[in-house]
């Protein structure tokens, strides 16, 4: 068993922080990469980009919101519960190198994967600007975090309650016009990656996004994670999970994560009427 | 003596029985339904317990077979299954998914004029026999050699070679990315063929030899080869399987509803989809499914759709019958449970709605014309031929590539120009020292019973070095 020494609700319960004890991954895992996470036997594989390690204590942090049965099932774990299996570290790290300014842009839970990647950045010696959204203020997660590992931090919500009012990408946008930007690390829902994508290509900044598509093994094994990037089929699991914005087929990859949206809502329904 | 030889031919092959067609179709039981102790022994007294038995030269890893045939013959069931397991720690296993067609019962004495001695339900019904009674010696350890050995994989090339080595007294800790150990006997091959409770109980039959297994360790993520020898290990396997799917480069191969034959197994057999919602992991069921390829992972894939309630359950196949493939049972099984087959047929594309969801496949007719590489006759396409199938689910089993997860993490193994792992046929080694290599890793998608081979002559050379040198 992975045992959970940590969790935090954040968003009003809806996202969910578990540091786990997973000492041999924690050793190993760099920024970029993704665990599974099984909660029981009975339970499915559900791919997790890492939000932090802890080598030292030997600890993983993960950081999910709470949108159907597995993770629900996530949810209801208490510190000193655990995880029956834990698998890791997997994908390619993020290539972390210097290249002037960058800017990492965020949102919703992406912001937990963004957050070790800006780290990452600063350390590298870049001048980092993050630009993380929310939907309102209480649905914001990480700003001390991010604000600690960058240069500049810049707030949206889409309904005005803090920081700017509107999209990530109108501030990205005034950005991109006025500094010479190095790389663009875009993490966060689709429709977002590919609205920080769509804008940095017109103005030809290279562009990383982090994707989450559906996944079994992990390992390379089954395929479901597959996405057209330039054209030609990729695995997210061991050929991302980050890819060239550019090239993604975000369009493809957004039907993708519904394959399984009637039986999801037929799993979740059963789960609260059990539990209720 | 003539006269009784004779009257050993005419005894008929005992037949397996086997759930009804119409039944099994829609459940999940094994097909197969095993040999009766009585049944057993009139299929062994067929044997005619040759001086130089053929069958034994068509085995893999060397079975005696006449030898363990005769215990059963005499009514010694226990004493049979210790004698197979001198060769052979998986024989549940073997005994249902062996192309036995092709190996031992291939070469029988008695398959010339007729029908063959049934070795692999004999091989099965003695296995399961120790399974349910579980009062059989364990074939005699050897005395601990304190030499420490990493198997990296659990399906059948690393059990076996996990199984040999632990009985030359080698200490030895098996290493399995999944939750669950056996490989591609247990996500690959659907229950209604091997019940994941029969590898279960003969990994723990390792287990209880002194086998340690190291289950979610992604060998070259979690812990590198490297890593391991700086643990102590003095020899490591590599039976880590072929891994990444291939597809077929069609147009529309990424619409909701086509999956990898690996992702569709995977789904119904480790992760259990089938008992959806008891088990979390769903998987799409298809009223009318197209199976792509027509091996033997093609036909687990096109009976678990019937299984899963298709009402339509085809294969797809661009070249004809005679040279599909699969396992003459599978074949025959498929075939009986209703599934179609659609030869000298190749997919041109797959159609979709505007939720992307697969709802139609566009298929082009084939002739065979001059043999290929292969020796099969390549098929030609017919132009014009062009013609659409409804399906709702496509499966594509047309085997796999190299996975290089763990071969681009592991310096010093060379590789051919496929990414698969170079090792010497008759030992398995590899270009780099301590480090031997077997199974599809090495030879791409192949079966069961030649991983196990490769598995074997590979415990015999980490056996030698350990006990003399590389």
């Amino acid at each position: 068993m992975f045992k959970i020494v940590r969790r935090e609700e954040m968003s009003g319960g809806t996202v969910i922080l578990n540091e786990i004890e997973a000492p041999l991954i924690a050793r190993k895992a760099k920024p970029g990469q993704f665990v599974i996470l099984k909660a029981n036997e009975t339970g499915e594989r559900i791919p997790l980009t890492m939000a932090d390690t802890n080598p030292e204590k030997g600890t993983i942090t993960v950081i999910y919101m709470v949108v159907g049965k597995s993770t629900a099932l996530f949810k209801s774990l208490a510190v000193g519960d655990g995880y029956q299996d834990t698998i890791g570290p997997l994908g390619k790290p993020t290539h972390l190198e210097n290249v002037g300014t960058a800017v990492c842009v965020g949102g919703g839970t992406g912001i937990a994967v963004l957050h070790p990647i800006t780290r990452g950045l600063k350390q590298a010696g870049n001048h980092v600007i993050s630009i993380v959204g929310a939907r309102s203020k209480d649905l914001l997660i990480l700003e001390d975090q991010m604000r600690a590992a960058s240069h500049e931090l810049h707030v949206c919500t889409d309904d005005g309650s803090y920081g700017h009012h509107g999209f990530v990408t109108d501030v990205l946008k005034s950005i991109l016009e006025k500094n010479k930007i190095g790389l663009v690390v875009g993490i966060g829902p689709v429709p977002m990656m590919k609205f920080v994508s769509k804008m940095t290509k017109e103005f030809g900044v290279k562009t990383m996004v982090s994707l989450n598509p559906i996944m079994i093994d992990g390992t390379g094994m089954c395929g479901g994670c597959r996405v057209s990037v330039g054209g030609k089929t990729q695995f997210a699991c061991v050929d991302g999970p980050e890819f060239d914005g550019h090239l993604v087929d975000f369009d493809e990859l957004m039907l993708r994560l519904q394959s399984y949206c009637g039986e999801e809502k037929e799993c979740y329904e059963e789960f609260c009427t059990l539990k209720a | 003596m003539a006269e009784k030889a004779e009257k050993k031919e005419k005894a008929p092959r005992q037949p397996m029985p086997e759930q009804a067609p119409k039944v099994r179709a829609r459940n999940f039981e094994e097909v197969p339904l095993g040999y009766s102790p009585e049944t057993a022994i009139k299929e062994a007294v067929r044997c005619l317990q040759c001086k130089n038995p053929a069958c034994v030269n068509g085995c893999p890893v060397g079975v005696d077979i006449p030898g363990f045939i005769g215990l059963v013959k005499e009514g010694e069931f226990a004493k049979a299954i210790t004698r197979i397991w001198e060769k052979n720690s998986l024989p549940a296993v073997c005994g249902r998914v062996c192309p036995q067609e092709l190996q031992c019962e291939g070469q029988c004495i008695l398959g010339k004029k007729g029908e063959a001695v049934a070795i692999g339900n004999l091989e099965r019904f003695a296995a399961d026999f120790a399974r349910s009674r579980g009062e059989c010696e364990l074939p005699v350890q050897s005395e601990p050699t304190n030499k420490r050995v990493a198997v990296v994989g659990s399906g059948p090339a690393g059990l076996t070679v996990a199984g040999d080595l632990i009985l030359k007294g080698h200490d030895v800790t098996i290493f399995e990315a999944f939750h669950k150990p056996g490989g591609v006997l247990v996500y690959g091959i659907p229950e209604f063929r091997l019940p994941k409770e029969i590898v279960f109980s003969e990994v723990a039959a390792l287990g209880d030899m002194g086998a340690k297994i190291e289950l979610n360790q992604v060998i070259g993520r979690t812990i590198t080869v490297d890593e391991l020898f700086e643990e102590g290990y003095d020899a490591i396997f590599l039976g880590v399987g072929a891994g990444l799917p291939r597809f077929l480069n069609v147009p529309g191969e990424n619409l909701i509803g086509i999956y990898s034959a690996n992702e569709y197994l995977t789904r119904s057999n480790l992760m259990k989809a089938y008992r959806f919602p008891e088990y979390d992991t769903p998987v799409i069921k298809g009223k009318h499914v197209i199976t792509l390829g027509a091996g033997n992972v093609a036909m687990d894939s096109a009976r678990t759709a019937l299984r899963l309630g298709a009402e339509s359950s085809s294969i797809v196949y661009r070249r004809s019958r005679e040279e599909v493939p699969a396992r003459a049972a599978e074949v025959h099984h498929a075939e009986e449970e209703g599934v179609q087959f659609h030869f000298l047929t190749a997919p041109v594309k797959f159609l979709g709605n505007e939720k992307g969801r697969l709802t139609g496949m566009v298929g082009l007719k084939m002739e065979l014309g001059e043999p290929d590489a292969s020796g099969r006759r390549r098929p030609i396409e017919i132009k014009g031929s062009e013609f659409e199938m409804n399906c709702d689910l496509a499966i594509i089993a047309v085997g796999a590539n190299a996975n290089p997860l763990l071969t681009s993490s592991t310096e010093g193994l060379q590789l051919n120009k496929w990414g698969y792992i170079m090792a010497d046929e008759a030992t398995g080694k590899t270009s780099r020292k301590a480090v031997w290599a077997g199974g599809d890793i090495v030879t791409g998608s192949a079966t069961v019973i030649l991983a196990m081979g490769a598995g074997r002559k590979a415990a015999d050379s980490i056996h030698d070095y350990l006990s003399r040198g590389w």
